[in-house]
């Protein structure tokens, strides 16, 4: 009887191609020293404070205060991120117009304009005697060292994320399932809330969460406009930079975890979100 | 919405009536023209196929009943109403897409009440009564008990069935059909096919379905539409545009043909100086276009044939034999005999004609 | 038109489009979502130009006289000059590894290469902090053998390259993907060496999708903020990058020359925004599919 051999187990599938160690090699290593590494450290650190010692730096006060601040502003300007980047991303993969490539180009730009500048530049608009700053004042509305300040920087950054995420989805969308729905009798406005939405609410999510997560752990662009008052419109990533300069590195790591901690929380909601959907419509 | 139930009030003593009626219907795409002047009668309760080569406009023409496209020139009529100026959704037709266009979100059950739901509170039917049409219509089209599935769990054939029912649903005033079975592979397709008759049969539902299939307009049609660039080439039942068609190109449409060089003089048409049985039509004289059809050809002896020449190839297929016969000039005229005998390459044989068309 | 006189022209009234709003909606809504951008967007990177020139075109020169803003120009540059290379290499590599090869974990490894993308710009400084700082890990090691990383080019660099780690790997790893393996195999039964068949068959293949990330990622390198404000210290003509030096200048009031170089950074932005678009139209097919990020 002749024995077929079995194959030897090996960690990459055999391939003719050369290189993989190298590769492979190269890739874990400057993974490992640059970012995994510097992580660890800060696990390290939190877990040297305890469960105990962080809970103190999350119920102080001022800390308490930026994380409610970060958080709460960042979901509120989420949401108008993500309502009207849809409302963006649906005018652009939908209508033609004039200018429509530009109008697309220019929802990147606060990928690519640098923070500190977006921030300066928001500050001016929106000081009291600033463009925008001006007549919001005479409605009795004060942007720039208040929470609105902070509320309008993060909208700025989180926009492309809550248009991109939607628009190649709004783009695929198959136009005869609309036709169907207007031959059953359905109006405009039932096509739209009934058939174009519903698939499209999963990508809408992780845009938002997307735009969340950035607003969070944004800095440049807010620091500038906020004003940065203890209590009022001081941020969570500012706090860090603020015990950094008093050297309280543990306070600082501690700040830090739980950001991550609830930044974690919510990436794992956007693949949940994904994973359910491609469950039940067999896409994402 | 008040036209929804139109389609519906013809008094018997009316039909066959005329259920939509096409008047000079033109339509261009950029510059292209897709449909020059077309009219046609829709009689209702028939089962009718616009059958053409794919950009002869048929697709073109059904969206325009649906009111997806508008015609640039030209009108629509259901019954007696004009219906070119009505929304989609005020035409209450019910459309089946080639790629069923099922909502993918909603189980097959919602997917089948779509259209009921959709509709306006006073026009809407009681939850209890919506139910009981989704029932029946998941008992028509064979699939009861799979109301709860999505349509990503569904074969094709039973997607395109619930994109049936779903259509069915709103009680339409005609059905349109857009290559109803063209992303189904074969087996699938004939199954649908006869089934779909089956259920026009029973409901009696004014149909138009498109495709460019022959034997799918043959096989399933009341009568069928040849449509070419544009142009409605011949209406009628499927026997007649078979033993008459109107056209070379609905011969050439309809089924395999050779051309063969004729001489017509009173009626008669000779070939080769020798009479065939084929009439010519009144006032046709001179050299014509002799066009016939595989099975109207039949081997026979070089002294008593219309054309001669040598055999190319022979095979049999499903219990016939077709056979390629090629002539001095290089010109290929394919033979479907039932004769039996084997007929090695190289062969000469003589062909007699028994049948075919001259057109004027 | 050729027809314009016949029996049945009925002046249409056009049934509205079955998969489409009207136009009015459709006006409203672009309008809507100009407006919006506009407002949002543009407004700001228009702001700083106008207040860049606001006090005329010799202020505004001014800012560029001081050697503070030429050390922070150079310094930007050699960071973005080490920072975007390696992250060439290492896209290459990653991507190389990740798309030609099959082996377990690859899934976990493309979420860590893409791990910095959710860090906090100001978390991201401050692990290198708890790393290097006089208190960090290390820091009596280091401060024993004479090494400064942080408050220095190292440590701007390290967290640069942190911030931009994903850049280029993330835009190659699906476009080698897209790609698969059957070319390179083919030149390889040719008898052409590894190198060679990389530098012959892949580069060629996958030069936008490289030039688009390195666009991206360099915008980014020149333009952190955060994480570089962490682990420089600020110090004026040493560890000042071009952001850092905006941010003192403004805080000091001194609000056009803040602007006069922002305006440095918003012009980058801009070429960015350009290249990145002639990319995305010319080369579209030629880049990765459903970028979002």
């Amino acid at each position: 009887m002749v024995e077929t051999p079995r194959p030897r187990w090996t960690f990459r599938r055999p391939s003719v191609i050369p290189g993989f160690g190298i590769s492979f090699g190269y890739t874990l290593t400057c993974l490992g020293l640059i970012v995994l590494l510097p992580l660890a450290g800060l696990v390290v650190k939190a877990s040297g404070l305890g469960l105990s010692g962080i809970w103190n730096v999350a119920t102080d006060p001022r800390v308490a205060s930026a994380l409610r601040i970060s958080f709460g502003v960042s979901a509120v300007a989420a949401l108008v991120a993500s309502t009207f980047g849809f409302l963006v991303a649906w005018v652009l993969t939908r209508y033609r117009f004039p200018g429509r490539k530009l109008v697309d180009a220019a929802v990147d730009l606060p990928f690519a304009l640098p923070t500190a500048v977006a921030g300066i530049a928001l500050a001016s608009l929106y000081a009291p005697d600033g463009l925008l700053g001006a007549p919001l004042a005479r409605l009795g509305i004060q942007a720039a060292y208040t929470p609105v300040g902070i509320f309008i920087a993060m909208v700025f950054i989180g926009l492309p994320f809550a248009v991109r995420t939607v628009q190649p989805l709004i783009a695929e969308i198959d136009k005869e399932i609309e036709e169907a729905s207007a031959t059953l009798g359905a109006t405009r406005i039932i096509t739209l809330t009934k058939v174009v939405l519903p698939p499209l609410i999963p990508a809408v999510l992780t845009g938002f969460a997307l735009a969340f997560a950035r607003g969070v752990g944004e800095y440049g662009s807010i620091i500038f406009i906020a004003g940065n008052l203890p209590y009022v419109s001081e941020i969570a990533p500012l706090l860090i930079v603020i015990k950094l300069s008093e050297f309280d590195y543990g306070g600082a790591a501690a700040i830090a975890t739980i950001m991550l901690g609830i930044s974690f929380l919510t990436l794992l909601a956007i693949n949940l979100i994904q994973a359910w959907s491609r469950r039940r419509f067999g896409y994402v | 919405m008040s036209s929804r139930t139109a389609g519906h009030t013809d008094s018997p003593s009316d039909r066959p009536s005329t259920a939509i009626r096409i008047e000079a219907v033109s339509k261009t795409f950029d510059t292209a023209a897709v449909l020059h002047d077309l009219s046609l009668d829709v009689r209702a309760g028939e089962l009718i196929g616009l059958l053409g080569p794919s950009g002869s406009g048929k697709t073109t023409l059904l969206r325009i009943i649906a009111g997806l496209d508008a015609p640039d020139r030209g009108r629509i009529l259901f019954g007696d109403d004009d219906a070119t100026g009505l929304a989609v959704q005020e035409r209450a037709v019910g459309f089946v897409f080639q790629h069923y266009a099922l909502f993918k979100h909603m189980s097959v059950a919602d997917n089948i009440a779509y259209g009921l739901n959709a509709r306006r509170r006073a026009d809407r039917p009681a939850k209890a009564e919506i139910k009981r049409r989704v029932g029946d219509l998941l008992d028509l089209i064979r699939l009861s008990g799979f109301g709860d599935r999505y349509p990503s769990q569904l074969s094709g054939g039973q997607r395109q069935r619930v994109a049936l029912a779903r259509a069915l649903a709103v009680e339409p005033r005609v059905l349109l059909l857009d290559e109803p079975f063209g992303a189904l592979d074969a087996q699938v397709r004939k199954d649908l096919r006869r089934w779909l008759r089956e259920i026009h049969d029973r409901t009696g539902q004014t149909t138009i379905f498109v495709t460019h299939d022959q034997d799918e307009a043959l096989e399933l049609s009341d009568r069928v539409a040849v449509l070419d660039r544009g142009r409605l080439e011949q209406v009628g039942t499927p026997d007649e545009v078979q033993e008459n068609p109107a056209c070379a190109t609905v011969m050439k449409f309809l089924g395999d043909s050779v051309e063969v060089e004729a001489i017509a003089e009173g009626g008669r048409v000779l070939v080769r100086g020798r009479e065939t049985p084929v009439v010519a039509p009144a006032g046709i004289i001179g050299p014509v276009k002799l066009y016939v059809r595989p099975w109207q050809l039949q081997l026979a002896e070089p002294e008593s044939a219309h054309l001669s020449g040598t055999v190319r190839s022979s095979y049999r297929t499903q219990g016939r034999q077709r056979i390629e016969v090629v002539d001095t000039e290089g010109r290929v005229f394919a033979v479907e005999d039932f004769d039996g005998v084997r007929h090695p390459a190289g062969h000469p044989v003589g062909l007699r004609i028994n049948g075919g068309h001259v057109f004027g | 038109m050729s027809e314009i006189f016949s029996p049945i022209s009925v002046p249409m009234a056009k049934p509205a489009q079955a998969a489409s709003e009207g136009a009015i909606t459709r006006g409203v809504l672009i309008g809507i979502a100009v407006t919006f951008l506009a407002l949002f967007l543009v407004l700001p990177l228009f702001a700083v130009f106008t207040q860049a020139l606001s006090k005329g075109i010799a202020a505004f020169l001014d800012a560029f006289r001081e050697p503070d803003a030429w050390s922070a120009i150079r310094l930007t540059l050699t960071v973005a000059a080490i920072a975007v290379p390696f992250n060439v290499v290492l896209g290459l590599a990653a991507s190389w590894a990740i798309a030609k090869f099959e082996f377990p974990g690859k899934a976990l490894l493309i979420t860590l290469i893409d791990l910095p993308f959710s860090v906090s710009p100001v978390v991201s400084g401050l692990i290198y902090v708890l790393l290097f700082g006089s208190q960090g890990l290390f820091g009596t090691w280091l401060i024993d053998h004479g090494i400064q990383i942080l408050f220095a080019l190292p440590g701007i660099v390290l967290a640069t390259v942190f911030v931009t780690f994903p850049f280029v790997a993330r835009e190659l790893i699906p476009l080698m993907q897209e790609q698969g393996t059957a070319e390179e195999e083919a030149a390889l039964t040719l008898g052409a060496s590894g190198l060679h068949v990389f530098r012959t068959v892949t580069l060629p293949n996958i030069r936008w999708g490289l030039l688009y990330s390195v666009l991206l990622c360099n915008a980014r390198a020149m333009g952190e903020f955060g994480a570089v404000s962490v682990v420089s210290g600020h110090i004026r003509g040493l560890t000042n990058t071009i952001p850092l030096h905006v941010e003192i200048l403004y805080n000091e009031y001194n609000f056009v020359a803040a602007f006069a170089v922002a305006s440095l950074l918003a012009v980058l932005a801009l070429i960015t925004l350009v290249l990145k678009s002639v990319l995305e139209w010319r080369f579209a097919g030629e880049l990765a599919h459903g970028r979002a990020h």
